[in-house]
């Protein structure tokens, strides 16, 4: 039916960035070594770039790599999902580069070389998980991503950096090895295959109490997703550096999270047995108490990482209930939605970092009347904004509508009510940022209105991407038509 | 079991007695013993115990006697018949063994010597209660 | 040559060992590549066996020509064709790299000390291709004896340690022998091909049960199966770093496989497990020793000893996954022995390079080590990984098969304990990271950002040491993405089942 490429282009595109880190290791100057991550970079965006048009045309690459285990190898296959994310994670990878040279430099801040290396490493990972054939092989990729950032969450190496370096770690390894472990293991004994495939590879004969309790340490289990109650490690990841939160903490480590959930709902559970088993009410409940619990515990943050830390964990909520929905437009909501926020939050992360680098400043509350000082800056905080919240013309109205429709599809307008009740809140923890920002009295804004903005190399890419945003409203090819035949492929028969 | 079975169970495999209780007494050396010489007496005790069994175990009743063939096949035309001959290989064997046996006692008489010099003392009570001063010396 | 590999194996460093001895008079220098030239040879001739075996299937070999079972036969499937490969290239990638420190620790002793390794490593490489009950006897008290010296001449308490290591190796060795003895009584045979011909037709026999006993509790004491460990941490903590840095990783690896040899090549499977039954008590006291091997792991303060006490737990793994019964287990037991070696050597180099630069491997000696030597401390956090079983490192691998054999075999308890274990490890290693990588902290808030450049600077440990290490971490690596080559070439023709 679907046309396979053998090709070793996913390899390729994995190894690119592995490649390059002896590369790193020997510069001798930092302007190579920037040079170098540049070129990874870029190599590395053109080729997922490259192996769009086959899987447009309905077809999928694959490599094996390693026979690993008897009836398990270590295989990439690149479908239209995965390419979805590989293309949104490599792209921003690029820009990331360029902030990381603004923001690095201007802060001084030390082992920088480690820090680019290590940088590299994670994104091998993440276009590792994106195009893993299956579930060890995902796993594997997993794991990797989860030790290849903890250096950089841990950037600073103080104690607060050591403990929020050890809830990082105990919240992801430890559910890693004590949830999906056994439970891929379980999965194996019983299906003889790990292989990602559309209907599901759960034995049709395995009991429904064993089915549930799968599910929930698969779905757990990945808690990169940040699916409540395994959420706290992500505000406490935001003592990294802002390059870091910004394209690892809104972009691939997230993402990778809730793209290995809507992998094994959808190719390990299928979507038959989700609703069989009542599974998707389950999903639906947990990312609806995400969504609002998430939302409500950003109002009160004060640190602007932080709120966006809880807001990146109710819209990662977002995309598992589109997964959850089981319809057409609801998951296609959810596999846009991977692209919008990411191009949204990653600009919100930007504008942080640059007004840290401008001014020192994490609270919210110190930023009063900001915009006077920096308002490109803020005019992209606001662009960000809408397209989190979800407001045209930005990218996140795209995936919200979606969304809404699958809920309408599915018939569950409870979730219907989540989504339009949170959209609240995201404007309420949002807009008095940005209204506070421009419009405050001249006593109570705590800035000269004096224009300083933060390096050009942390200017060019927030304002890209804030544009990016924009144009993704008017014209969000390829990624709709990548999740549109990605859900065509998952829901064909349903 | 009568007194008398029970006497001949005893006597007639009186070498395996023999070497059980030397090993009993070799492990009680061992582990009870605090001198650490008396230690390797022990140990030895429980290795010749060993070899006890195995020399044992190659003998024969009824007049075997040790294998220096008289006569070599064919000579007289008497064939060389076994049960006149006691087992040589557990004999063979043990000479490996005891050479392994002194080697070990060797390697431990050293090290008994390495702590003599170092601690002055062979009781291993003593010894533990000068490590213990001096890691906790190390600490203050 | 090609027939003569089993032989070359195990005589060649025995020859060179003299040679080295008699070398020491003469001259010092020649030392260090006589050994690297006797274990290469070893190395060569095991992979050569080894690709004889999977060509030809097993190999026998009859030392000086005499046929078994009167003559000592040596014999290499795919069992000891495998394990003898990793062990000689473990032995050498160690000499490699453990020369400076050698060097340091060994000041004017360097030629004891050669011998004495090529001895011991003769006499692991003995024991894995003997055919011969009495003759693997002798061979494991050539590489115990060498041990036990090596060991013993560490500084400190390395020579107490030294000593109950000799007391608990020699009850073990004699248990051994008088199982021997009594398999001896019962079948008038010493080849372990010719006993295993002959025990079904005798069987069941209360001579052959006690003989099985005796030789599995004296393997299980050499083995430092939990709670007969007590011997190992102290002689691993207290010995110079290279000495442990070669005991450590092979000597219960060795003897997990004549426990293996002995229960499921001489004495018939069906036997074992159903004539004695008590795989069931020794998985469960597998289970304590993995649990025990890491809460014990967590108490301690020093490096070397804390690892020490991972390998009680290790060897929990390998005894409970061979006794779970089935297939996978034993896969799973086989595949842990080779990738075990590999990871405790990893992690043991790793601790030598630290100890030859800081002279100390407290736990409060290891702060700022990150900064100070990154490329060590990378390869140990590789090495670190693969114990703790994280995907692609060959850890994970084996963990999978032995997981999967507990499940298989209904072993629960097992599979948790493993599951632990390996959360425990994870703990345990980054607890080192958390106190080389951060401390000492910075002074005052943000001090990071002046903290441009590494303080104090990178004072790596030799390039040879160096080089070393770096093979083993990326063997982990390698043998984790052939580990599926490994299993369906090797290890699955080596399952006695």
């Amino acid at each position: 039916m679907m046309e396979t490429v053998v090709s070793i282009k996913p390899l390729l595109a994995i190894l690119t960035s592995l490649l390059v880190i002896p590369v790193i290791l020997s510069s001798r100057t930092p302007n190579i070594r920037e040079t170098w991550t540049f070129t990874a970079a870029i190599i590395k965006f053109l080729l997922v770039a490259s192996m769009i048009p086959i899987v447009l045309a309905g077809g999928s690459i694959e490599y094996t790599i390693a026979l690993v285990l008897p009836a398990v190898a270590i295989k990439l296959r690149v479908d239209s999902l995965g390419l979805l994310f590989a293309m949104v994670a490599s792209f921003l990878w690029i820009i990331t580069s360029a902030y990381s040279i603004g923001y690095m430099r201007k802060l001084r801040e030390h082992s920088q070389t480690r820090y680019y290396c290590f940088f590299a490493l994670s994104l091998s990972a993440t276009i590792g998980v994106a195009f893993s054939a299956n579930l060890l092989t995902m796993y594997l990729f997993y794991e990797m991503l989860s030790l290849a950032t903890y250096p950089l969450v841990t950037h600073h190496q103080d104690r607060e950096a050591r403990s929020s370096g050890r809830k990082y770690l105990t919240y992801i390894l430890g559910t890693s090895i004590g949830l999906v472990l056994p439970a891929m293991l379980i999965v194996f004994q019983s299906s003889g295959t790990l292989e990602f495939s559309p209907g599901g590879i759960i034995p049709d004969t395995m009991s429904p109490v064993m089915v549930t309790v799968l599910f929930f340490f698969l779905v757990f289990g990945f808690a990169k997703a940040g699916v409540m109650p395994f959420h706290a490690w992500l505000p406490a990841a935001m003592v990294a550096p802002t390059p870091v939160s910004a394209l690892l903490h809104a972009v691939a480590v997230v993402k990778v999270g809730v793209f290995c959930v809507l992998r094994v709902v959808t190719a390990i559970f299928g979507v038959h047995r989700m609703d069989a088993f009542h599974l998707d009410t389950i999903l639906c409940a947990t990312a609806a108490v995400t969504i609002v619990a998430s939302s409500l515990i950003a109002l009160s943050q004060d640190g602007l990482k932080r709120r966006l830390a809880f807001s990146t964990i109710g819209q990662l909520s977002y995309i598992l209930l589109g997964g959850a929905l089981l319809s057409k437009s609801g998951m296609t909501g959810g596999f846009l939605h991977i692209a919008m926020h990411a191009f949204g939050k990653i600009t919100l992360f930007f504008c942080a970092g640059a007004i840290f680098v401008s001014t020192g400043i994490k609270n919210i509350s110190q930023m009063a009347g900001i915009g006077r000082r920096m308002p490109i800056t803020m005019a992209a905080f606001f662009i960000g904004a809408l397209s989190v919240i979800g407001l045209p013309p930005c990218g996140g109205f795209i995936s919200k509508w979606y969304l809404l429709l699958g809920t309408i599809e599915a018939h569950r307008i409870g979730m219907l009510v989540v989504l339009l009740g949170s959209s609240l809140l995201n404007a309420a923890y949002f807009l008095p940022v940005v209204y506070r920002a421009f419009f405050c009295t001249e006593n109570e804004a705590l800035f000269e209105k004096k224009i300083v903005e933060a390096p050009v190399w942390c200017l060019a890419p927030l304002m890209l991407t804030a544009i990016c945003s924009v144009i993704l409203f008017f014209y969000p090819q390829p990624f709709l038509r990548l999740a549109r035949i990605g859900v065509q492929a998952i829901m064909g028969g349903y | 079991m009568t007194m008398d079975a029970f006497t001949t169970f005893v006597i007639s495999k009186y070498n395996y007695w023999a070497v059980v209780v030397l090993i009993m007494i070799g492990l009680y050396a061992m582990i009870a013993k605090q001198n650490l010489v008396k230690k390797i007496i022990g140990m030895n005790i429980f290795q010749t115990a060993i070899i006890l069994f195995y020399v044992s175990s190659g003998a024969k009743s009824g007049g075997a006697t040790i294998p220096i063939i008289l006569n070599a096949h064919g000579e007289d035309g008497i064939p060389v018949r076994a049960m006149d001959y006691i087992n040589p290989l557990p004999h063979v064997l043990m000479l490996t063994a005891i050479v392994v046996s002194v080697a070990t006692l060797g390697v431990a008489l050293s090290l008994v010597l390495k702590i003599y010099n170092q601690y002055g003392t062979l009781e291993e009570d003593e010894i533990r209660l000068k490590i213990q001063k001096e890691a906790y010396k190390s600490l203050h | 040559m090609k027939e003569h590999f089993p032989a070359l194996i195990v005589v060649t460093p025995l020859i060179m060992a003299l040679l080295v001895s008699a070398m020491s008079w003469l001259n010092k220098k020649l030392c260090f590549p006589t050994t690297v030239l006797a274990l290469l040879v070893s190395l060569l001739s095991s992979i050569g066996l080894l690709l004889r075996v999977m060509s030809e299937g097993t190999v026998r070999y009859r030392l000086g020509g005499w046929s078994p079972p009167w003559g000592i036969a040596y014999e290499a499937d795919h069992l000891n064709g495998l394990i003898l490969v990793v062990v000689s290239l473990a032995a050498f990638l160690n000499l490699i790299g453990s020369k400076a420190l050698v060097a340091k620790e060994f000041d004017q002793k360097e030629g004891p000390f050669y011998t004495l390794y090529l001895l011991f490593v003769t006499g692991l490489l003995g024991i894995l291709v003997t055919g011969d009950a009495f003759n693997l006897y002798v061979l494991l008290e050539i590489a115990s004896l060498s041990g036990y010296a090596l060991i013993g001449m560490g500084n400190g308490r390395a020579s107490l340690a030294g000593l109950n290591y000799v007391f608990m190796g020699t009850i073990g060795a004699s248990f051994y022998l008088l199982g021997i003895g009594y398999l001896y009584l019962a079948t008038g045979s010493l080849n372990m091909a010719d006993i295993s011909a002959i025990l079904p037709g005798i069987l069941p026999s209360n001579v052959v049960f006690l003989a099985f006993l005796l030789c599995l509790s004296g393997m299980l004491i050499k083995m430092a199966f939990f709670p007969l460990h007590g011997w190992l941490p102290n002689a691993y903590t207290h010995a110079f770093s290279t000495a442990s840095s070669l005991v450590a990783p092979l000597t219960t690896k060795v003897m997990i496989y004549v426990m293996i040899r002995i229960s499921f090549f001489v004495f018939p499977p069906a036997f074992v497990l159903t004539g004695v039954d008590i795989s069931g008590a020794l998985v469960w006291f597998a289970v304590v020793a993995m649990v025990m091997g890491s809460v014990l792991a967590l108490s301690q303060k020093r490096l070397k000893r804390m690892l020490a006490y991972i390998i009680v737990a290790e060897v929990g793994y390998m005894v409970g996954g061979f006794w779970l019964g089935n297939r996978l287990g034993m896969n799973g037991a086989i595949l842990h022995i080779a990738n075990d070696v590999m990871m405790t050597l990893c992690v043991f180099l790793a601790a030598g390079a630290i100890s030859y630069k800081i002279n100390d491997d407290r736990f409060s000696a290891l702060q700022g080590i990150f900064r100070k030597m990154p490329f060590t401390m990378a390869f140990f956090m590789i090495g670190a990984l693969s114990i703790i079983g994280v995907p692609p490192t060959c850890g994970f691998f084996s963990k999978w098969y032995l997981i999967s054999g507990g499940i298989a075999a209904g072993q629960y308890g097992f599979v948790a304990a493993l599951l632990f274990s390996s959360l425990v490890n994870a703990v345990l290693f980054f607890r080192i990271v958390e106190i080389g990588y951060y401390e000492p902290f910075p002074e005052g808030h943000h001090a990071h950002h002046a903290r441009s450049g590494p303080k104090g600077g990178m004072a790596e440990a030799p390039l040879g040491m160096l080089v070393s290490l770096g093979i083993t971490a990326g063997l982990l690596i390698v043998m984790g993405i052939y580990s599926g080559d490994i299993v369906n070439n090797i290890i699955q023709f080596a399952v006695p089942l």
